[in-house]
């Protein structure tokens, strides 16, 4: 039988939300300088739920969203997603472009390249945390971009999740200075990755 | 007006005219739907994967498309529509993201939606109408006042197929 998160116990999510925890404190690091602002983070919130309910987890499900999308290879095979809601990817954006703070066009093509590097830095700081937590190597592949319904971005995990059980797991961060901004992070082993995270970590044998 | 019976991700209902049944945000999912013109009964199953017999935990049979769409089918015949009239549409199946790498996660809208049509002809359901693949999500409505299947993307202008 392999692993799946039908039967997680409450360790394993307590050294996800440390994983998340350092991932977080990496990017908003990163992203502080590339915005050359200081930010705050809150403690990441980590949720685990029904694979089928995620489409409605962090919004309404057509609610439109941006999802960054990451193929993660090396000694852990998966994928991961980074989510953000529209207000929050506008504030964003419009730091990184010092554009006015009200700025709300639609995201053009410069807009969708800063948003992927954004995702990519943010998805990389978390993957460093895991990486050096469990002594793997771990490498991200490009960046992928959608802005679309949330249910229609959130059916890929879904179904990553719904290979191997009916939950899914996501951890969910917020940080910003004056405005607050929410992030979503979907980690996406393959099944066999997962049992040598676990055992990494000195969770399983 | 009927009411509006929501379908979950992993879901299916049948419904009688004059209600509709609506999937919001489909991605790589596929929402099939039957539809028997003269009784008026309609039906739909969301599902998330082609196949229930790749995995060893498929208990959920909604959401698997074999599976789903057998279910779907003797719900609609049990619920008084006639295989004989009985006629399909599907949307869904799309590629949210432009992966290149050889994951699956590129490839399984593709896999839901020939699984659709595999099942159909298994079933001998003539499919009327699709509007499956690309790279966006589709929200969807059948009437079954009429069998009208309504289709909303972000971005684009309504349709009805």
């Amino acid at each position: 039988m392999g692993f799946s998160l039908d039967n997680v116990n409450d360790m394993y999510i307590d050294v996800l939300r440390e994983i998340g925890n350092i991932g977080a404190g990496n990017a908003t690091t990163a992203i502080s300088q590339m915005l050359g602002a200081r930010l705050n983070m809150e403690v990441p919130k980590v949720q685990l739920m029904e694979a089928s309910e995620l489409g409605g987890a962090i919004c309404d499900e057509e609610e439109t969203v941006v999802g960054i999308f990451l193929e993660v290879l090396d000694d852990i095979n998966g994928s991961m997603m980074f989510l953000m809601k529209m207000e929050s990817a506008h504030i964003i954006v419009n730091k990184l472009m010092m554009r006015d703070p009200s700025y709300n066009e639609p995201f053009d093509e410069m807009d969708l390249s800063a948003l992927k590097e954004i995702g990519n830095i943010i998805a990389s700081s978390y993957l460093t945390a895991l990486s050096s937590l469990t002594n793997m190597k771990i490498q991200p592949s490009v960046p992928y971009i959608a802005v679309d319904m949330a249910a229609a971005i959130l059916s890929v995990p879904a179904i990553q999740f719904g290979q191997y059980g009916d939950n899914a797991l996501f951890i969910e961060t917020e940080f910003g200075d004056d405005k607050e901004m929410q992030g979503y992070f979907i980690l996406m082993p393959e099944q066999d990755s997962y049992a040598k995270i676990l055992k990494a970590l000195g969770i399983m044998n | 007006m009927g009411n509006s019976i929501k379908v979950g991700m992993a879901d299916l209902k049948v419904a009688k005219a004059p209600d509709s049944l609506i999937t919001l945000g489909l991605g790589s999912c596929i929402g099939l739907t039957l539809y028997d013109p003269v009784t008026k009964v309609g039906g739909m199953v969301h599902y998330m994967l082609p196949d229930s017999t790749q995995l060893k935990n498929n208990s959920n049979i909604a959401k698997f498309g074999d599976t789903g769409i057998k279910e779907l089918y003797r719900l609609m015949v049990a619920n008084g529509a006639s295989p004989k009239r009985m006629v399909a549409k599907i949307a869904g199946g799309a590629k949210m993201f432009e992966v290149s790498g050889l994951s699956n996660v590129g490839h399984v809208g593709e896999r839901n939606a020939e699984q659709a049509k595999k099942l159909l002809k298994e079933l001998k359901v003539p499919l009327v109408a699709e509007d499956t693949g690309l790279n966006y999500g589709r929200t969807v409505e059948l009437f079954c006042e009429n069998g009208d299947f309504f289709i909303k993307a972000v971005g684009k202008s309504n349709k009805t197929i």
